[in-house]
C-alpha cells in the first residue's frame, strides 16, 4: 500500500524534510540531499544573493525534483514574515512558505503572538503556510483554524540536536491534529527521527544534525532509514511495554454486577 | 476543512469491522495496552476475543476514568417541555401519529417543574421536546430558556435541530449544552425508521453538532440508539464522530451516550439488533480507552443494578429520578403521553445516595452559566 504524505494539495513519499543552511559545501549539500530521499527543501530567503558571482544556493537545489520551501528566517515579528514571503513569491520561489517568527537570536525560539497574526494575514493573501512553532497544543490549534496546512512544533531548540525534549507536548498535538504534523527543530540523530515517527509524527525536518555531521551525506541517509524504520513502526503498530518494578496492584472485580442482568 | 460527513463515508469500515468481529488475542491484548488508541484498536476492543477481556478492559477504563474525572458523578435532570412532534420515528412515543395526550409547558410551568428539580439537587438541566415547528418554535424555546436560565446554573437542550443562527440567539438565552442523537449512522436503517417529516434528512442531523458548536455551544452530547442497528458498526461511526467532535471543536466537552430501546407507547421498540448488557458496559470502557476526556452519559433507561455497576467502568454523567413527559414532576398524575418508560425508578436522593455508596461523590453543580458573563 502506498503511503503518501499529503500537505495541502500536494502529496510526497518522503517523510524527511531538510533545511539547507550549514553544509561545508553546496555540492556536499547537494549530495545529503540526494541521499536523504528528501522531496521538500527549505531555503533561507536571506542567504540567497542573486547578484554574487558566487554559485548561487539555488542551482544546487533541482527545482524538479524538489518542492522549494523559503522559509522567513530572520523575521521578527508579522510584518517581516509577511514581507519575505512576499519577496519570496514575487521572486518566483514559491507560493509555500515556512513561516519562522523568532525575535530571539540566542535560542531562536518562535514568537507565538506574531506566529499567529502572519499565519492569518499570509492564509488570506493564498500562502500555503507551514508555521514553526513551539510545542503548544493550543497554539497548534489555533493556526489550524485560521488555514495552516501543516503546524511545526519543535522537539527542542534549533541546532540543539537534544532530541524529543517537548514529547509529552508533541503527543497531545498528534492526537488533536487535523493537519499534517512535521516535527521540526532539535532533532539530532536519526534514532530521534524515529522516535518522533513511532510517535505518529506526519514526518519531520532535519537541519544541523545532517549539515554538521563528520558525514552529512551518509548522515542524510541514517536519516532517511531512521524515518523510514519509525514511520513503518508505527504503521505496524508497537507492541504493548511491560512495566517493570510495580507489583500487580490487587484491584477487586468491576463486572460481576453483570452476573444476573441479562 | 472537510466535515464529518465526507469522513463517515471515508472510513475504512471493512477493515474495522473485520477486526471488530476477528481479531485475534494478541491484536486484543495490544489494544488494551496503547495510549492513545487509533480507530483499530478501539474496533479490536469490540471483539468477541475482548469480550473474554472485560475485567482486564473494566479494569482500564476505570484507572483512566478516576484519573480524568476523579470519583465523581455529575447528576442531571431532562425536563420535558412538549410532546408535540412532526417527526414519524418508529421508535418513539411523540410520533406524529400516535394518539398519546400531547402538551406544550407554558414558560410559567416550566419554571414549576424546573423549581422543583432543583428543591430536588439538580442544577444542570436538560430542556427536551419532541420535534415541531409551531407549539415547540426557536422563539418559543428561546422564551422557555431566558425564563429557566435566571434560576439554573447549567442549561442544555435536545430539540429540533436547528441553524447556527437559532444555536447563537439560544446560547446568548442561556443554553450551553446541545445535545442531538443521530440514532443510527446506519443510512439505510436510517430512512426504515424515519418515515417522514425533516428528520429524514440523514445530513442535516450529522452536521447538527457543528453548528451547535459555531454558534457557540461549549458542550456537545451524541449518541446512537442502540438496537435499530448492528451494534459494532454503530459504535464504530459513533467513536468516529466523537473523536472528529473532540478534534475540531477542541474547546468544547464532548459527551457520548448509548441508549438501548426501551418500550414506548405506541411504538415499535423490539430490538433487531439487541446490545447485551455486557456489551453496553464494553461499550463505555471502549469510548473510555479511545477519548479519555469524553464524558459518558447514562439515562433511567436502564436498571438500577446496571446504572450502579456502570458507575465504576467510565460513566460520568447521570440523570435520575426522571419524567419523561412534560410536566410530569409537578403533576405525575395526569395522564400524558411519555416518550418512552424509564427503567430505573429511584428518586434522585436515592440515586446519589447509592453514588455515594460506591464511593463517589455526586456532583449536583459543577458550573454557572453567568460566570461565564
Amino acid at each position: 500500500m502506498t503511503d503518501l504524505l499529503r500537505i495541502a494539495d500536494r502529496e510526497f513519499r518522503s517523510r524527511l524534510l531538510l533545511g539547507t543552511g550549514k553544509f561545508p559545501s553546496l555540492p556536499v549539500m547537494r549530495d545529503a540531499l540526494d541521499a536523504s530521499g528528501t522531496e521538500i527543501v527549505t531555503v533561507t530567503l536571506r542567504r540567497i544573493d542573486l547578484d554574487s558571482p558566487e554559485p548561487n544556493l539555488l542551482e544546487f537545489v533541482d527545482r524538479d525534483r524538489y518542492l522549494l520551501l523559503p522559509n522567513t528566517s530572520g523575521a521578527e515579528d508579522a510584518d517581516d514574515a509577511v514581507r519575505l514571503a512576499r519577496l519570496a513569491r514575487a521572486a518566483g520561489l514559491s507560493d509555500w512558505v515556512k513561516l519562522e517568527v523568532t525575535p530571539d537570536p540566542r535560542w531562536l525560539l518562535p514568537d507565538p503572538v506574531e506566529t499567529l497574526a502572519a499565519a492569518e494575514r499570509l492564509v488570506k493573501e493564498g500562502f500555503t503556510v507551514l508555521p514553526y512553532i513551539g510545542a503548544d497544543p493550543v497554539l497548534a490549534k489555533r493556526l489550524q483554524e485560521v488555514g495552516c496546512a501543516t503546524v511545526m512544533p519543535l522537539g527542542a531548540p534549533i541546532g540543539s540536536n537534544r532530541g524529543l525534549k517537548t514529547r509529552d507536548s508533541i503527543a497531545i498535538i498528534l492526537e488533536q491534529a487535523e493537519v499534517p504534523v512535521v516535527v521540526d527543530a532539535g532533532l539530532g540523530a536519526p534514532s530521534h527521527a524515529a522516535e518522533a515517527m513511532e510517535m505518529g509524527a506526519d514526518c519531520v525536518l532535519v537541519n544541523t544534525a545532517i549539515s554538521v555531521a563528520r558525514d552529512p551525506v551518509e548522515m542524510a541517509r541514517a536519516f532517511r532509514l531512521g524515518v523510514e524504520a519509525g514511520r513503518a513502526a508505527w504503521r505496524a503498530g508497537r507492541a504493548p511495554e511491560r512495566a517493570v518494578g510495580e507489583g500487580a496492584e490487587a484491584s477487586s472485580p468491576l463486572t460481576g454486577f453483570l452476573r444476573g442482568t441479562a | 476543512m472537510t466535515g464529518f460527513g465526507e469522513e463517515l463515508a471515508a472510513l475504512p469500515m471493512e477493515e474495522l469491522l473485520r477486526v471488530a468481529t476477528e481479531a485475534a488475542p494478541d491484536t486484543v491484548e495490544r489494544a488494551l495496552a496503547r495510549e492513545p488508541l487509533d480507530l483499530f484498536d478501539f474496533a479490536a476492543l469490540l471483539s468477541p476475543e475482548a469480550g473474554r477481556r472485560l475485567e482486564d478492559l473494566a479494569q482500564r477504563a476505570h484507572a483512566l476514568t478516576v484519573q480524568r474525572f476523579g470519583k465523581t458523578v455529575q447528576l442531571y435532570a431532562p425536563l420535558y417541555v412538549s410532546n408535540e412532534c412532526v417527526e414519524t420515528c418508529t421508535y418513539c412515543a411523540f410520533s406524529r401519529t400516535n394518539p398519546i395526550a400531547r402538551k406544550t409547558l407554558t414558560p410559567e410551568q416550566a419554571v414549576a417543574e424546573a423549581r422543583l428539580l432543583r428543591a430536588r439537587g439538580f442544577r444542570h438541566l436538560l430542556i427536551v421536546s419532541g420535534e415541531h415547528p409551531r407549539h415547540v418554535s426557536p422563539e418559543y424555546l428561546g422564551t422557555i430558556l431566558r425564563a429557566l436560565a435566571a434560576e439554573t446554573p447549567s442549561l442544555s437542550v435536545e430539540v429540533q435541530p436547528q441553524t447556527e443562527e437559532i444555536y447563537r440567539e439560544w446560547t446568548a438565552a442561556g443554553a450551553e449544552g446541545l445535545v442531538v442523537y443521530q440514532e443510527t449512522y446506519d443510512r439505510d436503517t436510517y430512512a426504515r425508521v424515519h418515515l417522514a417529516g425533516k428528520k429524514k434528512d440523514f445530513d442535516w442531523r450529522l452536521a447538527t453538532p457543528d453548528r451547535g458548536a459555531a454558534g457557540g455551544m461549549k458542550r456537545l452530547g451524541i449518541g446512537a440508539l442502540f438496537g435499530l442497528s448492528d451494534w459494532r458498526q454503530e459504535a464504530l461511526r459513533l467513536a468516529a464522530h466523537a473523536r472528529y467532535l473532540v478534534r475540531r471543536y477542541w474547546r468544547c466537552f464532548v459527551t457520548v451516550s448509548f441508549p438501548r430501546l426501551r418500550p414506548a407507547e405506541y411504538a415499535d421498540t423490539l430490538a433487531r439488533h439487541p446490545l447485551a448488557d455486557a456489551d453496553l458496559a464494553r461499550l463505555v470502557c471502549a469510548f473510555r480507552l479511545l477519548l479519555p476526556d469524553v464524558g459518558v452519559v447514562l439515562s433511567t433507561r436502564e436498571p438500577a443494578q446496571l446504572r450502579d455497576g456502570l458507575v465504576r467502568l467510565g460513566v460520568t454523567q447521570m440523570s435520575a429520578g426522571s419524567r419523561t413527559e412534560p410536566g410530569g414532576y409537578s403533576a405525575p398524575e395526569v395522564p400524558t403521553g411519555r416518550q418512552f418508560e424509564v427503567s430505573d425508578e429511584r428518586t434522585a436522593g436515592e440515586v446519589a445516595r447509592t453514588i455515594r455508596e460506591l464511593g463517589f461523590d455526586p456532583v449536583w453543580k459543577d458550573w454557572e452559566a453567568a460566570l461565564r458573563g
